[in-house]
């Protein structure tokens, strides 16, 4: 990044949720199995790759006790043609069945359709270490590639063998390997049957160059877009198996409160109910989700509960609570702030906060879990199916291999599903029922009892010279995290600092994390900077940007958007902002109208451009992008946990407001197509821009500067 | 005496107590999971079904309620292996990213066209209010909405 001389090392994301699970439950059996279907395979391991052909349909000659964690993709050729390809990735609503399909299509030459995708599933997948970070596309669509590629030498030098030729000069195209010379050809199907083979593989097969994609860079619909407008796909919450039971669990009144007495007598006595009481831990389970409701509405339980702050003292409680002194891999530092500081024209010093948002993906978290046999399989959306596994496995005192998680296509996530916590439930419910067990939690508890994104407290010091150009920048987040903390401008004399704080509330991963929080401080001050200097914003950020990518696409959306607009209507503001995050870049243009009497602000137009490299799939990544700016303009706008004394005083639709219809804006998104860079992720990045655009151009109306995200939960007067 | 319910053209039994939302017959009793529980409070609109051919939340109504009413869910829209118009329109828009809404959302739709054959575009707004979609999928919505009162009016449906 232009300005930067070296990347500082900040602590890893909380993308990975490390609390440790709450119930420890009894030992059970040891026993585990892996199995991998029959046909051919390929496997890329990091470094190599290496192929297996099945020796009969039916014995897997790759079997193990355990998955080894270096295999990072593989897929199977069957020996009716079908292509299968397999990642640990989970489907959560961005899309990546279709993407990654269309990424082994293109490179293994077989049509789209013929191909499908295994994922999220420990007894078949690799290993994954979650579906999060923007990572898949990045990361799963090479690998892919390479064993798709290596899958095509396979079938060649097969083909070249059976008809005794050297396999130079044939060609592997519509699932088949031709030879031009003789006019012969033979589908792959007919290449995988029968045949043993093992053969290690170059560690750099050559890929298919992203100019030469055929099916790879294709508006290619979602894969089961059928079963999704029918109703007939099968989430976690549909699953159904002859006597499953319905579980639930007694939750505490307040965080941190521990069971002080408990009678279940009542509870105990209905027919066909378990009632489980292990530590903390109670729940019943019943043959239908009102007779489990009942039965817990039975159980008397007194709580022990400890006092605790809430959302009001919760930014002063943040910046007294930061460690002393700064650890150095959370802080870094280029010439002296004071010296930039000080001989500026401009001085500008601003604090930045953002609340406590909630995920409140449509499906709420659910489990099944079954035994048999002392193994354990469940079914739960989450974006993390092996460290679930791993969860479980350490809960119930079972090897790894006793465990499968499975996730089925999941109705959405954003970073909120990292956890165990229902497949826990349900796996401790169908241990007592000694029956399959589903847990589908409630709003109220998905607004309770998952976890948050972290609230954050920003200090901003900075300095301009009289034309313009930033000459200091000390940049201080507490709490947050972070991600997106460096700035992307040219500044000579800086100064970043990440806070970290003990959690208040259970907090962890959210689309984009803290990159909207240090963007919005960010993109905020640079907006009253370029105020100072009296600049329009977006040639006061040009000015001191370097960063062709991040130039092309604000040039990008200020063009569509027609930068800078002349205000026709009372109360039009417009803004911008931009920034760049795992590896993409994003900016983007906000209109607002807002009503000077009532002080409502409506979102009246967003423009953003997006670039992530090369596009995998532009329908996909329009939806992706188009969904970022509406769900941001929630964070943006209005969205915000309430807390006292460890109680959620929003936990409902009706209270924690999210975007709906009468919300949404105009929308343009501008998919910028890098061929000549490398793909990278667009589920985060394109959300980070649009709270402060969005408020940006509500000081362009009003002159107000907000500081603080939600901008306006209650409009603007009442603020 | 079990009430009796209509639903997608067939008669069922309901065992289930008759105050039980209509949403937990119809998905653990039925066994009809297209409709989906997003919130039981009639804040979501995932679980929208149509009784008596208009759109109603199934989790804030008793399964009493149906009785002598016919239910329509996602699961019969579909005729004879052909979409319904406004599920086609979603299928052709690629208008959902999750889709755990998009059966509300195709339910809620129908109704709307039912009554209102040409919904403006502040009408659509003004129906869906009450349907969340948390992927940001709106704009595909509205646009799988006003091309399903097209075709809908081409066919006269």
């Amino acid at each position: 990044m232009s300005g930067v001389a070296e990347k500082c090392v900040f602590e890893p994301e909380r993308y990975e949720f490390h609390a440790a699970p709450i119930h420890q439950f009894e030992l059970v059996r040891r026993d585990f199995f892996k199995i991998l279907g029959a046909g051919i395979a390929v496997f890329a391991i990091a470094k190599d790759a290496f192929a297996v052909q099945e020796t009969a349909p039916g014995r897997p000659s790759f079997h193990n006790e355990e998955l080894p964690k270096d295999i990072s993709a593989w897929l199977h050729i069957g020996e009716d043609g079908t292509v299968t390809g397999f990642t640990g990735k989970a489907e959560i609503g961005q899309n990546i069945r279709t993407a990654l399909a269309q990424t082994i299509a293109d490179e293994l030459r077989v049509p789209f359709e013929s191909v499908r995708m295994v994922t999220a599933d420990t007894a078949l997948t690799p290993f994954d270490a979650g579906t999060f970070g923007s990572r898949t596309t990045p990361t799963i669509t090479p690998q892919l590639r390479r064993v798709a590629a290596a899958a095509r030498d396979i079938l060649v030098e097969a083909a070249a063998k059976e008809w005794g030729v050297a396999r130079e000069g044939l060609i592997a195209a519509d699932a088949k390997i031709s030879d031009p010379a003789s006019g012969r050809s033979l589908k792959y199907a007919e290449l995988a049957r029968g045949k043993t083979l093992a053969q290690s593989l170059p560690t750099e097969d050559p890929t298919t160059p992203t100019a030469q994609w055929t099916i790879a860079g294709k508006p290619i619909p979602k894969v089961d877009g059928r079963s999704f407008v029918t109703g007939r796909h099968q989430y976690t919450t549909d699953i159904w198996f002859p006597e499953m039971l319905h579980g639930k669990v007694l939750r505490p009144p307040s965080f941190g409160a521990t069971l002080a007495s408990c009678d279940d007598t009542a509870a105990k006595a209905m027919t066909g109910v378990f009632v489980v009481r292990d530590g903390d831990f109670v729940g019943v389970a019943a043959p239908n989700a009102h007779d489990a409701q009942r039965a817990l509405d039975a159980i008397h339980a007194q709580w022990k509960e400890v006092p605790q702050i809430s959302n009001k003292e919760i930014f002063s409680y943040l910046k007294q609570n930061a460690a002393a002194k700064t650890e150095d891999r959370f802080r870094k530092q280029k010439g002296s702030v004071e010296e930039g500081l000080a001989g500026a024209a401009h001085r500008l010093d601003a604090t930045y906060t953002v609340a406590y948002i909630a995920h409140a993906p449509l499906e709420p978290r659910a489990a099944v879990a079954q035994w048999a046999d002392g193994k354990l399989t469940v079914w739960t959306g989450t974006q993390r199916p092996f460290a679930n596994r791993d969860e479980l496995a350490d809960v119930f005192h079972l090897p790894e291999s006793s465990v499968r998680v499975i996730v089925p296509d999941t109705g959405s996530a954003y970073g909120g599903k990292h956890t165990s916590d229902a497949a826990i439930e349900a796996a401790r419910l169908a241990r007592a029922a000694g029956r399959p067990v589903k847990v589908v939690w409630t709003r109220e508890e998905e607004f309770t009892w998952a976890y948050f994104r972290p609230a954050g407290v920003i200090e901003i010091k900075s300095a301009i010279s009289g034309d313009g150009a930033l000459t200091a920048w000390e940049f201080h987040n507490y709490h947050s995290g972070s991600s997106g903390i460096e700035t992307p401008y040219i500044v000579t004399n800086q100064r970043t600092e990440y806070h970290p704080v003990p959690l208040i509330l259970r907090s962890g991963s959210y689309r984009g994390l803290a990159a909207t929080a240090n963007h919005f401080a960010r993109e905020t001050h640079m907006d009253a900077l370029a105020s100072a200097a009296k600049m329009d914003p977006l040639e006061f950020r040009m000015k001191n940007l370097s960063d062709a990518r991040m130039r092309a696409v604000l040039e990008a959306a200020a063009k569509s958007f027609g930068w800078p607009s002349k205000k026709t209507q009372e109360g039009q503001g417009f803004g911008v902002a931009c920034g760049s995050e795992k590896g993409s870049y994003v900016a983007t243009c906000a209109e607002v109208a807002v009503d000077k009497t009532s002080g409502a602000v409506r979102v009246v137009r967003l423009v953003e451009a997006f670039e992530c490299g090369a596009i995998v799939n532009p329908d996909g990544l329009r939806n992706q992008v188009v969904g970022a700016m509406i769900q941001g303009m929630g964070g943006a706008l209005f969205e915000a946990i309430e807390f006292e004394n460890g109680r959620i005083k929003n936990p409902h639709f009706s209270t924690y407001r999210v975007p709906r219809f009468r919300d949404v804006p105009e929308t343009e998104a501008i998919l910028v197509d890098r061929k000549d860079i490398p793909s990278a992720g667009a589920g985060e990045t394109p959300i980070m821009a649009v709270a402060p655009a969005i408020g940006n151009a509500i000081f362009d109306s009003t002159g107000v500067r907000l500081h603080d995200l939600p901008l306006v939960p209650n409009g603007l007067r009442s603020k | 005496m079990p009430i009796e319910i209509e639903v997608n053209g067939k008669r069922f039994p309901v065992n289930y107590p008759p105050d039980t939302p209509l949403l937990y017959v119809l998905r653990d009793e039925l066994r009809l999971t297209g409709t989906k529980y997003g919130c039981g409070e009639g804040q979501c609109g995932a679980c929208t079904v149509l009784l008596g051919g208009a759109p109603r939340r199934s989790c804030q109504i008793p399964a009493s309620a149906a009785v002598g009413k016919p239910v329509t869910t996602i699961e019969g829209l579909e005729k004879d292996g052909r979409l319904h118009p406004v599920q086609q329109a979603f299928l052709d828009a690629g208008a959902f990213q999750c889709a755990y809404c998009t059966s509300g959302m195709i339910m809620s739709s129908v109704g709307l066209l039912q009554t209102n054959a040409n919904p403006s575009q502040a009408e659509v707004v003004q129906f869906l209010q009450g349907s969340v979609c948390r992927c940001g999928t709106h704009p595909r919505i509205m646009e799988a909405v006003r091309s399903a009162a097209k075709m809908m009016q081409g066919r006269g449906r």
